[in-house]
């Protein structure tokens, strides 16, 4: 069983300088009720690692439209005008990954393995101070594992256990960054006893869970795009 | 329609036209969204979404948006019959290990090498790549969806790209308002021309030389 707590409670040992994943794609499948409480609490010079950037005071967008974040690790950030200005004022240390690098990074890190080879990157200033190696004719980067200290995900269900299922395309990074981060903070619409979410419809392994909370920002929270 | 509008129109259209039956693709923001408009009568594409399904439908109807159902620019869309959610690691397996039969991008210069350039202006625009290094390194055929010359009238096809790359070599046709250009290992070779054009304006039009191997198509 694992402990669920208020968002306050459940964010309260989160340090400055803390690395957090949050998963999410354009503040679609983001956790507003943690997000909230992390800016309510304070904490700053986050070392954030997120897909995108979101859209201005949208989700973790809001990470950075509050001047929380110190370093961003990200694949996109065009749709959050604000972090390419605090980019190029020097004010958030930024780096790119190519989407499906930092997905199998994420992932090497949760699998235990040390590392990913990939073509992607190739001959592009992705590939500016990495190993490269030749094999069977064709050469690939070699990416390095990436963790966090903390991340966040949102479920709409979530049992006990911490077994979730993410609906629809909330999946997204999701699944990756619960297998990678040390301490997985899951916000779930609805917390049911075990038996009550069927593990045929499990997206994430409770295993991976450290802490459960329910949500109390909607997910119409989300300003999805006209 | 204004004219600018139906050159896009047309563009798209003679896209729509490279896709077998079944075909999965894969489709970048804006004009190449409106490829999906155009696949010709009798077949049937399945499009992919980065961001984790594929049987990408049109945009939802305003008011039945659902939240967890977005496409990879944020927009509410549908799922159609046949589609399957999916999570980013397994998106970009499918991206990656080959399985995308076609993406379609737009370019801010695209080379003689099939080099591309789509995602930066030193200074200006640093968006980030989002997935289309992935999606240029990994799918099957390239298609390139752009207007021939740029805002100022300048060339975008050349002899080699000057801005950073999305990836080398990955790019396999540039299909223009004015010409269709497939990448080979010799170099390019003009294959049609938009009806409203001639030859020797689209070779005034682009600086990377152009070769012409056989009858020239009418689009």
């Amino acid at each position: 069983m694992k402990p669920i707590l208020s968002a306050d409670e459940a964010v309260k040992d989160i340090k400055d300088g803390a690395s957090l994943m949050v998963a999410g794609f354009m503040g679609c499948g983001n956790a507003f009720t943690l997000i909230d409480a992390l800016i309510r609490k304070g904490t700053k010079d986050i070392n954030l690692i997120t897909s995108d950037t979101s859209f201005p005071e949208v989700g973790v967008g809001r990470i950075i439209c509050q001047c929380r974040a110190a370093t961003l690790t990200a694949s996109h950030i065009g749709t959050n005008p604000v972090s390419g200005q605090k980019m190029n004022c020097g004010d958030l240390k930024v780096t790119l990954v190519p989407q499906g690098t930092f997905a199998e990074r994420i992932r090497a890190k949760g699998a235990g393995l040390g590392g990913v080879l990939t073509p992607t990157g190739r001959g592009t200033a992705v590939e500016e101070g990495k190993q490269k190696l030749t094999l069977g004719g064709k050469e690939y980067l070699l990416e390095l594992p990436l963790g966090a200290d903390v991340a966040f995900i949102k479920a709409e269900v979530a049992d006990t256990y911490g077994n979730a299922f993410l609906p629809g395309a909330t999946k997204n990074m999701a699944v990756v960054m619960a297998m990678a981060a040390d301490h997985v903070i899951l916000e779930a619409d609805k917390i049911v006893q075990p038996g009550e979410l069927d593990p045929e419809r499990v997206t994430i392994p409770g295993i991976f869970v450290s802490a459960l909370v329910k949500a109390t920002l909607p997910a119409s929270n989300l300003q999805l795009k006209a | 329609m204004d004219p600018k509008e139906l050159k896009r129109v047309r563009l798209v259209k003679r896209i729509a036209q490279e896709f077998p039956d079944g075909a999965l693709v894969n489709l970048g923001i804006g004009m190449p969204t409106m490829v999906a408009n155009y696949i010709p009568e009798g077949r049937t594409i399945l499009l992919h979404s980065e961001n984790g399904f594929t049987g990408l439908g049109p945009a939802a109807p305003k008011g039945a948006e659902n939240q967890s159902i977005v496409n990879a620019g944020g927009q509410a869309v549908t799922i159609v019959p046949g589609g399957a959610f999916f999570d980013s690691a397994m998106s970009f397996a499918i991206i990656r290990g080959g399985h995308v039969d076609y993406t379609v991008l737009g370019a801010l210069e695209v080379d003689m090498e099939g080099n591309l350039a789509n995602y930066m202006i030193p200074g200006k625009m640093v968006p980030g790549m989002g997935g289309a290094m992935d999606l240029v390194a990994g799918a099957r055929n390239v298609i390139i969806a752009m207007e021939h010359v740029n805002k100022n009238g300048a060339p975008k096809i050349l002899k080699k790209c000057t801005l950073p790359l999305t990836a080398v070599g990955e790019v396999d046709l540039i299909v223009t308002d004015m010409a269709f250009i497939r990448v080979t290992k010799k170099g390019l070779v003009l294959e049609e021309i938009a009806e409203d054009t001639t030859v020797e304006e689209v070779i005034k039009a682009t600086e990377a030389p152009l070769h012409i191997a056989g009858k020239i198509g009418k689009f």
